[in-house]
This record gives C-alpha cells, sequence and structure tokens, in this order.
C-alpha cells in the first residue's frame, strides 16, 4: 500500500502522467507516436550509421567508386555510402580551389568567428576592436581568397561548395547592412523624393523572385555596364544577393525605428542635436538593438536563398552536389549527398534560429 | 549676401531639403541616362534589336505541362501565358496545401501531448532550416525512383503511380453535367442565406438549430440527386498502358508534384508557427470564460479561440503566401514549365530580348505579389476587430 503511493509521488510517473497519459485518447496518440519514432529512427539511424559504408566496404575494400558500395553490392541490404562526401570533401568545402592553397580558405573561416562574435554579443570586452575588425574582414577575406600581392591568385571560378555559400552568405549580409540602414532611414524620411525612391526600391525588391533577380543581374549587368568592365559571375550573384538582402533588412530595421518612441527623438532635437546627431547616437542604437532578431531571420533566409545560385551556374554547396551525382563514378547517390547538404545547412541555420531566441528572451528581461 | 544664402543653404531646413532633393533627382537621371546610353550602344553593338515583336514569333520549344492549347509552332506570348497559368496553378494549389497542413502542425504544436508536439516540433525545425531549393530537389528526386512505366503501382485499379507521373481517370462531361455544377452552386448560395435566418432566429428565439448538418446535407445531396436526373452524365477517360506510355486519362507529372511537396511542406512549417504563436496569443481569460459559460470545447475552439486567432495570423499568413508564389519560380531547377523555365529562362536564350522578357517576368510577379497582399488585407480588414461606434 505505502509502497504504491510512493510510487505515484514519483516525479517522473506525474510527469507522464500529466504529459503522456492525460486521458485515454492521450494514450493512443503516446503509443502510436512512439511506434512512429521507433520506425522513423530506426529506419533513419539503421540507414545513416549503422548498416552505411563509409570508407571501406561490407568485404573491407576501400570505396573508390560507386561500384564498391556495399549497397550496389547486394541491393537492398546495406544502408547509405558515405564514401561519397569522405571523396569529395574538398569539393563539398573549398570547391575547385587548389588543395596546396586550402590554408588560406581555412585562416578565413578561422578568423570568420572572431568578425561575427563582435556583432553577437554585446557584452565582449574589447567589443569595439572587434567590430572594427568586422568591417576590415571583407578586405581581408577577399584579399586571402582571391590572392595578389605575393599570393597566387585564385580566381572566383576555381571557388565553390561550402565556401561560395559562406562568401555570399556572409559577405551578402555585411555589405547590405549599411544599405539597408540608408533604406530604412530614407523610407521614413520627411523628404518626398528620397521617400518614394527608398519605398519603389524596398517593395519592388521585395515583389519579386531572388532568381529574377539573379537573371537580371547575370544578363543584364554587363548590357549596362561600359565594354572593359566585365564583373564575374560570383560578382554579380553578390550584388543580386546584396540588393535583395538589403530590402528585407531595411523592413527588419523599420519596425525596430517604429517603435521607438517619438519622445526619444524630440527629446534628442530639445537638446540640440542635428538629425544625424540624433539618428546616431539616440535613435539607431535602441533601433537596432530591438530589431537584431528579425534581422537575423533574414539572415537565415537569405543563407538558405544563396543556393538559388546553382540555377545561373555557380557552385555553392549544392551545386557541388548537383555535380558530384551527375559523375558518372558515383551516380545514384542523391540521398547521401542532399541529406549531407541538408545536415550543413541545418547546422547553419538552426544555429542562427537559436541566437536570434536567444536575444529575443534577453531584450525582454532587459525591458521588464 | 553670398555667405547669407550659404547659411540659409546649410541651415534653412527646407531650402536645404530642396537641394538635397533636387540633387538627388538630378544624380538618378544622370545614372540612368548613362546607363540606357550605354545598353543602347551595347545592344547595337551586338546585332540585338529592342522591342517587343519576337511575342508573336514561333516559340519553337515544347512545354509539357500546360493547361491551354500550346505547341511548339505557338508564339512566345501564348509561352509566356502557358507558363504564367503554370506558375498560378503552383501558387494556388501550393498555398491550399501549405495552409492546411500547417494549420494541421501547428495545432499539433500546442498539444498537451509531450510526444506529439515534438514530432510536430522536429518537423517545423527540420524543414525551415532546409532550403526549399534542396528540399524540392530531394523531393523530385525520390518521386524519380518511383517504378517504370511498365512496373507501375497500381492503386483501387484506377490510379497508376510511375516515375513519369501519377496516371488517373479524366471526366468527360456530356450534356446536362453543366446543370448539375449550377445545382451545386446554387445549394452553396443557398446555404449562405439559411445560415443568415438561421442565426437571425436564433438571436431572436434563443433556440439552437441544426444548421451545419442541414447545410452539409444540402451540400452534398442536391448535386447528387441532380446527377442522377440527369441520367449520370459524366464518364470517365481511364488510361490504358499502350507501348512505352498510357494513352488518355490525366497525369500529374512528377515535376509539378516535386514543386508542390517541396513548397508546401517547406512553406507549411512556418505557418504552422504563425498559427502556433496566434492561438498562443488569445488570452487565456477569454478560453476559461467561455468554459465557465458552458461552452463545448470545440465550440471555444470555433467561436472563441479562432477569430480572434485569425486576428493575429492573417498578416504573418500573407506575407508566407507571398513567399511560396515567389518560391515557385525554383521550378526551372527541376523542369517545372513556370514562367522563369519556360519563357524568362528558353525564350531569353532564344531571342536574346533580355531586357524586354525579364521586366515582364518581374512586372507579373509584381502584380501577382500586389494581388494576393490586396486580397489577404481584404480578408484581413473583414476579420480584424470591429470597435463599436
Amino acid at each position: 500500500m505505502s509502497s504504491s503511493i510512493s510510487f505515484t509521488h514519483n516525479k517522473y510517473y506525474s510527469w507522464c502522467r500529466n504529459n503522456l497519459f492525460s486521458s485515454w485518447i492521450n494514450g493512443i496518440i503516446t503509443i502510436l507516436s512512439i511506434y512512429f519514432i521507433y520506425e522513423v529512427s530506426s529506419f533513419f539511424l539503421n540507414w545513416t550509421i549503422f548498416e552505411a559504408d563509409f570508407v571501406n566496404n561490407f568485404r573491407g575494400e576501400k570505396i573508390t567508386d560507386r561500384t564498391f558500395c556495399s549497397k550496389n553490392i547486394e541491393p537492398g541490404q546495406h544502408g547509405a555510402c558515405w564514401a561519397i562526401i569522405i571523396v569529395r570533401f574538398h569539393q563539398f568545402i573549398y570547391g575547385f580551389y587548389p588543395v596546396e592553397e586550402a590554408w588560406r580558405v581555412n585562416l578565413v573561416y578561422g578568423l570568420l568567428p572572431f568578425a561575427l562574435v563582435g556583432i553577437f554579443f554585446d557584452n565582449l570586452p574589447f567589443r569595439k576592436y572587434f567590430i572594427y575588425f568586422t568591417f576590415l574582414f571583407p578586405f581581408i577575406g577577399y584579399f586571402l581568397l582571391y590572392g595578389g600581392a605575393g599570393l597566387d591568385v585564385v580566381g572566383t571560378s576555381k571557388w565553390g561548395g561550402l565556401l561560395v555559400t559562406l562568401f555570399l552568405g556572409v559577405t551578402g549580409i555585411l555589405l547590405a547592412f549599411p544599405l539597408s540602414i540608408i533604406l530604412a532611414l530614407g523610407r521614413r524620411s520627411k523628404m518626398p523624393v528620397i521617400k518614394t525612391i527608398c519605398i519603389i526600391f524596398i517593395e519592388f525588391i521585395r515583389g519579386v523572385p531572388l532568381i529574377t533577380l539573379l537573371f537580371t543581374a547575370n544578363v543584364m549587368l554587363p548590357l549596362f555596364l561600359p565594354e572593359g568592365v566585365r564583373p564575374d559571375n560570383l560578382l554579380r550573384a553578390l550584388v543580386a544577393v546584396t540588393l535583395f538582402q538589403s530590402a528585407y533588412m531595411a523592413e527588419a530595421i523599420r519596425g525596430g525605428l517604429q517603435a521607438i518612441p517619438k519622445g526619444q527623438l524630440e527629446a534628442a532635437q530639445s537638446l540640440g542635436l542635428t538629425y544625424w546627431q540624433s539618428t546616431r547616437k539616440i535613435i539607431l542604437p535602441q533601433a537596432l538593438k530591438i530589431s537584431i532578431p528579425p534581422i537575423v531571420n533574414t539572415c537565415i533566409g537569405l543563407f538558405k536563398d544563396t543556393s538559388l545560385v546553382l540555377i545561373i551556374g555557380l557552385f555553392d554547396l549544392l551545386g557541388v552536389g548537383r555535380a558530384a551525382v551527375a559523375d558518372i563514378d558515383w551516380a545514384k547517390l542523391h540521398y547521401e549527398v542532399y541529406v549531407f547538404i541538408s545536415l550543413v545547412f541545418f547546422i547553419f541555420c538552426f544555429g542562427m534560429s537559436r541566437y536570434s531566441l536567444y536575444l529575443e528572451k534577453k531584450l525582454k528581461t532587459d525591458n521588464s | 549676401m553670398s555667405n547669407s544664402f550659404l547659411r540659409k543653404l546649410i541651415f534653412d531646413e527646407k531650402i536645404r531639403s530642396l537641394v538635397v532633393q533636387t540633387l538627388i533627382i538630378g544624380i538618378f537621371a544622370l545614372i540612368i541616362y548613362l546607363i540606357t546610353q550605354q545598353t543602347a550602344y551595347n545592344l547595337e553593338k551586338r546585332g540585338i534589336g529592342t522591342g517587343f515583336g519576337f511575342l508573336n514569333m514561333s516559340a519553337g520549344y515544347d512545354i509539357s505541362i500546360r493547361l491551354i492549347p500550346y505547341t511548339s509552332e505557338s508564339t512566345h506570348f501564348r509561352a509566356y501565358l502557358v507558363g504564367l497559368i503554370n506558375t498560378l496553378m503552383i501558387s494556388i494549389c501550393g498555398c491550399f496545401l501549405a495552409t492546411i497542413l500547417g494549420f494541421l502542425v501547428g495545432i499539433i504544436r500546442l498539444s498537451s501531448n509531450w510526444l506529439f508536439r515534438n514530432i510536430a516540433y522536429v518537423y517545423v525545425e527540420f524543414t525551415r532550416n532546409v532550403p526549399v531549393l534542396l528540399q524540392i530537389i530531394l523531393y523530385y528526386t525520390i518521386l524519380l525512383y518511383l517504378p517504370k512505366i511498365k512496373q507501375a503501382l497500381v492503386l483501387f485499379d484506377t490510379f497508376y503511380i510511375t516515375n513519369r507521373g501519377i496516371y488517373s481517370p479524366s471526366p468527360i462531361f456530356k450534356d446536362g453535367f453543366s446543370i448539375v455544377a449550377w445545382s451545386f452552386v446554387i445549394a452553396i448560395i443557398f446555404t449562405i442565406f439559411l445560415k443568415k435566418y438561421f442565426k437571425k432566429k436564433q438571436d431572436q428565439t434563443g433556440k439552437q438549430y441544426p444548421i451545419f448538418y442541414v447545410n452539409s446535407a444540402l451540400i452534398i445531396f442536391t448535386p447528387i440527386i441532380f446527377y442522377y436526373i440527369m441520367g449520370m452524365p459524366l464518364d470517365f477517360d481511364h488510361p490504358i498502358l499502350k507501348g512505352f506510355n498510357f494513352k488518355g486519362g490525366m497525369v500529374v507529372r512528377p515535376e509539378f508534384m516535386g514543386m508542390l511537396l517541396g513548397l508546401s511542406i517547406y512553406t507549411a512549417a512556418f505557418i504552422s508557427e504563425t498559427v502556433r504563436s496566434g492561438i498562443m496569443a488569445v488570452s487565456k481569460g477569454q478560453r476559461e470564460a467561455s468554459q465557465a459559460l458552458g461552452l463545448k470545447n470545440n465550440l471555444v475552439l470555433r467561436l472563441i479561440v479562432i477569430p480572434q486567432a485569425l486576428r493575429v495570423i492573417i498578416p504573418p499568413l500573407t506575407s508566407q503566401y507571398l513567399n511560396l508564389t515567389k518560391n515557385s519560380s525554383l521550378g526551372i531547377a527541376i523542369g517545372y514549365a513556370d514562367l522563369v523555365h519556360g519563357f524568362g529562362g528558353i525564350s531569353l536564350n532564344q531571342t536574346g530580348k533580355a531586357i524586354e522578357i525579364m521586366s515582364m517576368v518581374m512586372i507579373t510577379y509584381l502584380t501577382i505579389s500586389l494581388t494576393i497582399s490586396l486580397f489577404m488585407n481584404i480578408y484581413n480588414k473583414a476579420v480584424q476587430f470591429k470597435g463599436n461606434a
């Protein structure tokens, strides 16, 4: 008797009772859910890990092309053949970047966190210097990647994989940021000409798909410019991506600007500050702070959208993946490649969305 | 004199803003002038004329997915129309499916069952953090691994599932079917009036009427009765395997299915989040108060929670519809013949009229976007809280 009472008071028991078996319908749903999870996860785990090939197949041979994959030797018996990822790992991460120069890309990857940490965390010691570095980073990064002045030149046509994805994502965001502040301020400007131009620009960009902008940049930019000026494909895509991102970011910042009480601007003006002084010292710091979560959300969107550049013939992560499955030696390993690429995108985007949630929580406690 | 003018230029707000704006107009005009000059020069040098004359020329390529007649001899304008209809078709189907799936997942996310709601959570996180283009390509690949035509999966002896598409019987409407269709429309209109009438009566007498059951019966049975009265004016054309392909019937191509799955599964994840936050935004007191009044759980949801949640849901839902429509342009990656793929891709490559074609495509998307936001704004106004005057 007493033992059964102590059992019902068990923390885990009552949690299960409240959250899994609160009614008989819930009980059925729980059992069905467990069955569903078991089926899906056992299939997925078997396919990805337990029955999969990594370097060697089930006979212990090293996998050098698709005919060595266990699942091609014994159809229907084995899981994924990850050898395609391992063999082509260099391409996924660096594209066609020369192997002996890959340290330059690694250095840029290594510096990237230092460039971003200043924006992400406001209680960082020496934050000012990190921010300076953030603005220097695109130039340092470009110099390291492209070369010149002592380093061998590696043309952008050799860039690919994660490098192109990160290049477009990070550079697009960093370049779009100042532009979007100007657009957001311009949209709230009292000067009708500036206001109209900003509204038309923002609404136009937001009204058309990114792919049409990429096409336009790809096909029309060479038409607009004098003959000698011939931006390469990556740069054209970067122009489109930056303009696209700036319009979305501008709307996120506008939301922040609108949330600032009018009294702030009036107080600043009554102290004798000019428009630029009050904007820079009073309005923007507050507005940007509350608009960081929506800005991060647009950044997640952009990061995913960089995969569209494969349509105009650039080899981003997905583009390299498609090239990999088209390779006759490794044909028909679609799922391995797509699952791997999904995982890479998921890690970046999920990380960013967690960060955005963390910020939202932090801002909530700040204000109360 | 000049000193005071300069002073005014800098310190008088009105004059300063006038000067700045004139300057900006000037700079813009100059940039546009330079670009048009350069473009005209470049076009002339490449021997590309301008103008929309090419729209009447024969396109010379085929489009497999089409709702209106189209052959390779049809004009580029016809190709534009086919693409536009395909874009609209995938957008409408996608929005429809995404809304259903999104609402379902959003409600599951609020379930009191911990396991059930976390399955939905995993679905949401995994689909919205992976690019939609990748998902479209992935689902399309899965569809291509369906059995070949010769070994088609047969469902109920009518549907054939193959890697070339899902074949199903197509309806053939005989004389008199229009009467059945009209009876259906009239039944719907009638039920709307009936609902109003019953509501009025309920307001007056306080007595409840089984509106829902009466109306459902009306909508379902009226067309069925007319169908039999008119002597069953509907036939089906069954697909038959002839040689290497099916003849007759309808087919849903894997390109369409892949697009539909990719777009709706991706967008549903976002819609479910807006639905969840919308329902959570309805304060708990509302729910408790209606329960205290003795309303049953489904009535609480239908009469109290959902109408209020819709107010919060509609604006973000609109932007999800817009996103889906814009993402439908990704059909080019798997060969779905939408506006960007056919007209914006192949026609552009054939004629070289980049400026004309891209501006037509962009203006079309802008028009679609503006139309969607217009209609959603009207709907939004209808569901918003109406303050009593």
